[in-house]
């Protein structure tokens, strides 16, 4: 019984540490632009994509096709924002989030028409899984951790030691202040959307290359990255990390009470328990 | 081919009976809700499971259906009223997956993903070959009723209040409203309409499986009621035809366009649901039918 706690705690850890990939980038780009983003959805969807191609097509090995994911998804995110999104800008968050749930339908079946509907797979050879005493681990989920873990490093140096980062800081803590120091807002903005946009394009990778690729691979996940993001409070970067962290565990850790296809539910009790107890989040500062 | 449309006139009046529903929760009160094919799933199992099992009669399925959403989703708004707007789409998405994925797993109930066939279909026996027509015509006066049942609702002082509520809980809470009663009062309301229209399509189809309650169904509402007008009920019922007739009407293209395959022409299909919402809030968020301005009182 132990035994099996421990290594689904592992695998919760593991599937948690991908969840917040795209975790961050939803979390971030609320912090910028204050809506929820629907389409991180399609986003991850596109990343997927992209990683696929450079892949499977072009034979890339896969931790270099996750900067293609990066780039691809997010350029189409500063794109289809500025066409889709920015006209509505100023309007209700909530109008725009529904206008980013349209947004999300059309990339998807973009993807749909192109590629077709049925999964495809990753040109990555099955391995057997390595075995410590009694702790089974996958060497593919292995390798998405420490992919996870580089593209959270990358991000935690660019916020912290560039004036970019920094500058994109103030704009989340302060937008008014940020704007009268000189910081334009709308920059800011698409800096946001695009690296926000880009690790959701990692993460849909990272779960493409778990499972398969079809244009609803992030959409199934799509209720687990906002519980991560909300958990760990909407806005907060590291709040998304430890979100990620707590709904991957509490996913795995279900296993132990409920059947596998309940695990979808987790994260949405988890969004209703933190709401209720904490609305800002584990690590958020504003409600 | 009268088959065919009798059958999308059918289905046109069950999405007006969901976009008014969405219009009392969304459009009167102000409360987004993302999971109203939930409550619609919610509708299609109760009525099915007591006709089929219990072999109650339709009616009673009908009534039980429209009562036990309503119940659900005023233990839903009381679970959420107190959250911001984005958390609300948030939680009421989940909702609806929620309710997907247990009609999918509990098996001894629901039949999971076999779903439910031999719903029965009212006075089927009787009317033979006429029923379609006949359950056409029940859908339009069902769909007709609760136009001037809701248009009255609206005018109504209770219509008045939740307006209130809408453009600004805070002020309709100081001028004496239980903000909270009203919200729930509406989700019931909107509730008990979404799972009606899910009974009728349950005894309508007469088969009903989790897979059809997807989240592009809720899209393809709010582009209904976006489309007829946020507010209006008549905007809404008009914009849930016109989206069942686009959706409806594209299904021919499939031999018209020769380098197209039915996976990417319904592809397309939802590209463009995505734009014409899109289009809408951007260019023409009032809607077709814009909400009548409120009439003051001398």
């Amino acid at each position: 019984m132990l035994e099996k706690v421990v290594q689904l705690a592992l695998n919760g850890l593991m599937a948690g540490a991908v969840l917040a990939v795209p975790a961050i980038g939803l979390t971030m780009i609320y912090a910028v632009v204050r809506f929820v983003n629907f389409s991180v959805a399609a986003h991850m969807a596109v990343g997927a994509y992209a990683g696929y191609v450079l892949n499977a097509w072009l034979g890339l090995p896969a931790s270099a096709a996750v900067a293609g994911a990066f780039v691809t998804a997010g350029i189409i995110g500063i794109a289809t924002d500025h066409l889709g999104l920015r006209p509505l800008r100023g309007k209700s968050a909530l109008t725009i989030a529904i206008a980013s749930i349209a947004l999300n339908l059309m990339i998807e079946s973009v993807l749909r028409f192109f590629f077709g509907g049925s999964p495809r797979d990753y040109a990555s050879p099955l391995r057997r899984d390595w075995v410590f005493s009694f702790l089974h681990v996958g060497p593919q989920e292995v390798e998405n951790v420490i992919i996870a873990l580089v593209a959270m490093t990358l991000l935690l140096l660019f916020m912290v030691l560039t004036i970019t980062g920094k500058a994109m800081r103030a704009v989340a803590d302060n937008p008014l202040l940020a704007d009268s120091k000189g910081i334009d807002p709308d920059r800011m903005a698409r800096l946001a959307i695009g690296v926000g946009m880009g690790f959701a394009g990692i993460g849909g990778m990272l779960v493409g290359l778990d499972t398969s690729v079809d244009p609803l691979v992030g959409f199934r996940a799509i209720l687990s990255v906002f519980a991560a993001a909300v958990v760990g409070g909407l806005g907060s970067i590291p709040g998304a990390v430890v979100g990620g962290l707590a709904i991957g565990l509490a996913e795995e850790l279900s296993l132990l009470a409920f059947p596998a296809t309940y695990k979808a539910a987790v994260g949405f009790l988890g969004i209703l328990l933190i709401l209720t107890l904490r609305p800002r989040g584990l690590l958020g500062v504003r409600a | 081919m009268i088959n065919y449309l009798i059958a999308m006139a059918t289905f046109g009046a069950i999405y007006a009976i969901l976009a008014l529903a969405l219009n009392v929760m969304w459009g009167m009160a102000g409360m987004v809700n993302l999971g109203i094919v939930g409550f619609y799933a919610c509708g299609a199992y109760i009525s099915a499971l007591l006709t089929v099992n219990a072999h109650a009669p339709i009616a009673l399925g009908l009534a039980a259906a429209m009562a036990g959403t309503a119940v659900t989703a005023a233990f839903v708004t009381l679970g959420i009223t107190r959250l911001r707007d984005d958390y609300l789409a948030i939680v009421t998405l989940g909702f609806a997956e929620v309710v997907r994925i247990v009609a999918e797993n509990e098996i001894w109930l629901t039949r999971g993903t076999d779903g439910i066939s031999g719903i029965p279909q009212p006075l089927k026996a009787m009317l033979g070959s006429d029923f379609n027509v006949a359950y056409l015509i029940f859908c339009l006066v069902v769909l007709l009723s609760l136009l001037l049942l809701l248009e009255r609702v609206r005018r109504s002082p209770f219509g008045r209040a939740l307006r209130a509520i809408r453009e600004d809980a805070q002020v309709a809470a100081f001028a004496g409203k239980d903000v909270l009663k009203f919200k729930v009062k509406a989700f019931a309301i909107g509730g008990a309409l979404a799972g009606l229209a899910g009974a009728l399509y349950a005894h309508y189809s007469s088969y009903i499986v989790p897979e059809i309650f997807v989240p592009l169904l809720t899209i393809n509402i709010f582009l209904a009621l976006t489309a007829g007008g946020v507010g209006n009920n008549f905007g809404a019922a008009l914009g849930a035809f016109l989206v069942v007739f686009f959706l409806e009407s594209t299904r021919f293209l499939v031999g018209v366009i020769p380098w197209i395959t039915a996976e990417q022409l319904a592809a397309l299909r939802e590209f463009f649901v995505g734009l014409g919402l899109l289009v809408i809030l951007v260019f023409r968020p009032r809607g077709l039918l814009p909400e009548p301005r409120p009439q003051l009182v001398d």
